[in-house]
């Protein structure tokens, strides 16, 4: 399957010039805002690939948003800025981590439900469970001691 | 000729699966068990006939008949002999063909081998997989067939995805398959018993040999696709939480779940019904995975079969199945006897634990892939569910059974002492918090998990180790007396240790990432750079032409203090056909870490843009899944496990009495 994981990502390269995962020329001479910028950019996702952070993604749409955010964070925004910019301009389907909303409630509380529920099955199954092996009943009595007679 | 013979042969297996499934179901109604037999000749056949047809394609891809669209369309006189037999799997109808090919070899097997087997649940197994076939070749003949000819045929073909000209193509989805569809027959026995309304421990001993093979088989083929993209991709990642791999990561976490309980079955005739739920859950991942990948739901720049027409066929294969053998289960679960009581903190106890974390991560990850599909169709709202959600949410929870692991395997049967077993875990915990509370100081402001989750992984190894000590060494006891004591101990409980010391294994690598280094920088010749403990020179970039492409070779020098270790040549690969550029990578293995280096442009004065990365430990992540697929092998190699072992054929006990090992 990984194959066609592979080929989506060629799929970005078609039709671009082959651009590359982050370039030295693209990088900020600060380290501290580069890091940010980096940080940033693994939170990111490349638009035209799937599930790939711009950090990571050949495309060019990927090498544009990363200029665009090195050019704001030179300017002084802060992330959160740059982020709700991002999200108002491409919507929350650029955020890799979805956010906290009534739509994603399910989304983030359903392993943890599914958890609880399981953990919770697993009680109850236990405490309705017999803990030693049930008695014989009457019928049973009878045909056990009619075997045991030799019958 | 040979073409429409591999067609014909597709048809003809169509044929024979039809009677493989028909013909025993009939005769389990009447209880009729010579037409039961049936199914033995028939699944043996229909194998023979899809090997045929899968023969015949293979034979058209080495001949390059272009006339073949499929060969016309994946292949090119030009590409290399192992590249041409593995682009005939390189694509969605050649790939669907393997996939049938392997269902039908796991049917032959229990064909084949299956004479210890009660012959009504033989006919029902070989019917149920037969149903299977029978769905699957419809799909290829109707929607996907790979011998389509072309008229006129081409002169030459449109060659191989690039991406896909590597040997790991030659491997992964061979490998991969055999897990996913290895789950097919533990579908099968767990849908026959549901027929029968009968299943008991022989149940388990029979099936549980097929699940350790799909299960290593899905181990290896996952990791060795993650070892791929790592080496491909040109920057590193091995593992990306993209739908497609969880679609492969599912059935893995629900079969792993399944091999574990199918174990306390045997064992101990319990959780009857919950391991049946689990061989549906597995298997029924497994056509979702496929459903997912090629019905072009997932996403609009797929490259592979976006056909709708493909995507409403499995769909209706999957309802099918799913909800067949899900209403079949609500029908007959309930009919099934709970045997083998046993107190909570037991080694039952734990492998329910074990079984809730698998099955909750594995909901965790399909309500991460499926949610954004979902969510769109109601609302229209588009959102993305990324790596950071489910390192958060499967994460964690992994993080958590990890811990549970060691607990669980010193755990005895039916009543364990958790005193003694902590008493037995002291040093194993010990050493783990030691490293963890050691490695946080180190990199004192560094990642916060990778310390937590490498001290976690010294535990699990040294735990397990402990383990296998407890039950070999004694007091004062002679090394001849321990060899033979180590040598009597099952191979299933050295196979169980060694599977979670490989687990150990990769924590420990995915936990080492966090320390990498990376150095993103245009280079000049000569000039060195440090990344981690090593330095790296670039020394020439030249270029060479393969086959079918042409190279743009970096030659660079890793230098240890001065001291040459290795040299690696990171390459860009531009094809010629498809007018494309690969990246491939220069990879230098030193101890257990790796220096990674990709290159990108060239620049005017003959300086070059680099990206050099130091993974510590990296290597432990695959080494790890292969420990953890060895340790299935050895628990396969189990004398009790031993499929179709000739002694107990005769002396069976009656089906439904305990099972003796």
């Amino acid at each position: 399957m990984r194959i066609l994981r592979l080929a989506t990502i060629l799929a970005c390269l078609i039709g671009a010039s082959p651009a590359q995962a982050v370039q030295p020329n693209e990088m900020l001479a600060d380290t501290g805002l580069e890091a940010r910028a980096r940080d940033l950019s693994a939170e990111l996702r490349c638009m035209v690939c799937q599930n790939q952070s711009i950090d990571d993604s050949d495309a060019t749409l990927a090498r544009d948003i990363r200029v665009l955010i090195r050019q704001r964070i030179v300017k002084g925004e802060s992330n959160t800025q740059i982020r709700d910019f991002l999200v108002s301009r491409y919507g929350d389907f650029i955020l890799l981590k979805p956010p906290f909303k009534p739509e994603t409630l399910l989304l983030w509380f359903g392993a943890p439900l599914v958890l609880a529920l399981g953990a919770l099955w697993i009680v109850l199954g236990r405490s309705r469970r017999p803990t030693a092996a049930p008695a014989l009943s009457a019928e049973e009595e009878a045909r056990l001691a009619a075997i045991q007679r030799g019958e | 000729m040979i073409v429409e013979i591999g067609h014909y042969a597709l048809t003809l297996a169509l044929a024979l699966a039809l009677i493989q499934a028909i013909v025993p179901l009939w005769g389990a109604r009447l209880r009729d068990e010579s037409l039961g037999a049936v199914a033995t000749p028939a699944a043996l056949g229909q194998f023979a006939a899809v090997a045929a047809s899968f023969a015949a394609l293979v034979y058209a891809h080495l001949d390059s008949d272009f006339s073949v669209a499929n060969v016309a369309e994946n292949s090119h006189s030009a590409m290399p002999t192992i590249y041409k037999i593995s682009g005939v799997w390189g694509n969605h109808e050649g790939s669907m063909l393997l996939w049938v090919l392997i269902l039908a070899a796991f049917g032959a097997l229990v064909a084949a081998f299956g004479r210890g087997l009660p012959a009504m649940l033989r006919a029902n197994v070989l019917a149920v997989q037969g149903l299977i076939s029978i769905a699957f070749l419809l799909f290829i003949l109707m929607t996907s067939n790979p011998f389509a000819r072309l008229d006129p045929a081409p002169f030459e073909g449109h060659d191989l995805n690039p991406v896909l000209q590597d040997l790991g193509l030659a491997i992964h989805p061979p490998m991969l398959y055999l897990g996913y569809v290895g789950f097919s027959i533990v579908f099968s026995f767990a849908a026959a018993a549901l027929i029968e309304g009968r299943i008991d421990a022989a149940w388990a001993r029979f099936v549980r040999p097929f699940a350790l093979v799909a299960w290593c088989f899905l181990t290896l083929g996952i990791a060795m696709g993650s070892y791929w993209a790592y080496y491909t991709l040109g920057w590193g990642g091995f593992w990306f939480w993209d739908p497609v791999e969880n679609a492969s990561l599912m059935p893995w976490l629900a079969g792993t779940a399944f091999v574990h309980s199918v174990a306390v079955m045997e064992k101990r005739d319990a959780l009857k019904v919950w391991t049946i739920f689990l061989a549906i859950l597995a298997f029924s991942f497994s056509l979702l995975g496929t459903f997912l990948v090629r019905s072009g739901v997932l996403t609009s720049v797929h490259a592979f079969a976006s056909d709708p027409q493909r995507g409403v066929f499995i769909l209706l294969i999957l309802a099918l199945f799913i909800g067949g053998s899900l209403i079949l289960f609500a029908l007959r679960a309930p009919l099934l006897r709970q045997g083998g009581l046993f107190a909570p903190i037991s080694r039952e106890g734990a492998l329910v634990l074990n079984n809730l974390f698998l099955t909750t991560t594995c909901a965790g990850v399909f309500l991460g892939t499926l949610y954004p599909l979902a969510l769109e169709q109601f609302t229209g709202e588009k959102i993305t569910v990324g790596a950071p959600f489910f390192n958060l949410t499967c994460g964690v929870l992994l993080l958590i059974l990890c811990f549970l692991v060691p607990i669980g395997q010193s755990l005895a049967w039916k009543r364990g002492d958790l005193h003694g077993v902590a008493q037995r875990l002291t040093l194993a915990a010990l050493i783990g918090l030691a490293s963890a509370v050691a490695l946080a100081a180190i990199t004192e402001g560094g990642p916060v998990l990778a310390p937590i989750a490498a001290g976690l992984a010294l535990y699990i190894v040294i735990g397990s180790l402990s383990e296998l000590a407890a039950r070999i060494w004694r007091p004062g006891l002679s090394a001849g007396v321990l060899v033979a004591r180590a040598r009597a101990l099952p191979l299933s409980a050295w196979g169980g240790a060694l599977a979670h010391i490989g687990v150990g294994v990769t924590l420990l690598g995915l936990a080492a990432s966090a320390f990498g280094s990376e150095v993103i920088a245009t280079t000049r010749m000569g000039e060195a750079r440090h990344v981690g403990p090593y330095e790296v020179t670039m020394d020439s970039v030249t270029s060479r032409a393969g086959p079918n492409y042409q190279d743009l070779v970096a030659k660079a020098t890793i230098r240890s203090d001065g001291i040459v270790v290795a040299s690696i040549e990171p390459a860009k690969r531009s094809f010629t056909t498809r007018q494309m550029t690969t990246s491939q990578a220069g990879i230098a293995t030193l101890w257990f870490g790796q220096i990674y280096a990709a290159i990108g442009d060239q620049g005017p004065d003959g300086s070059i843009a680099v990206r050099l990365y130091w993974k510590p430990l990296v290597t432990l992540i695959w080494l790890g899944a292969c420990i953890m697929a060895l340790g299935g092998g050895l628990c396969l190699a189990d004398r009790r496990l031993r499929f179709g072992a000739p002694a107990p054929a005769r002396a069976r006990p009656p089906i439904g009495a305990p099972a003796t090992s």
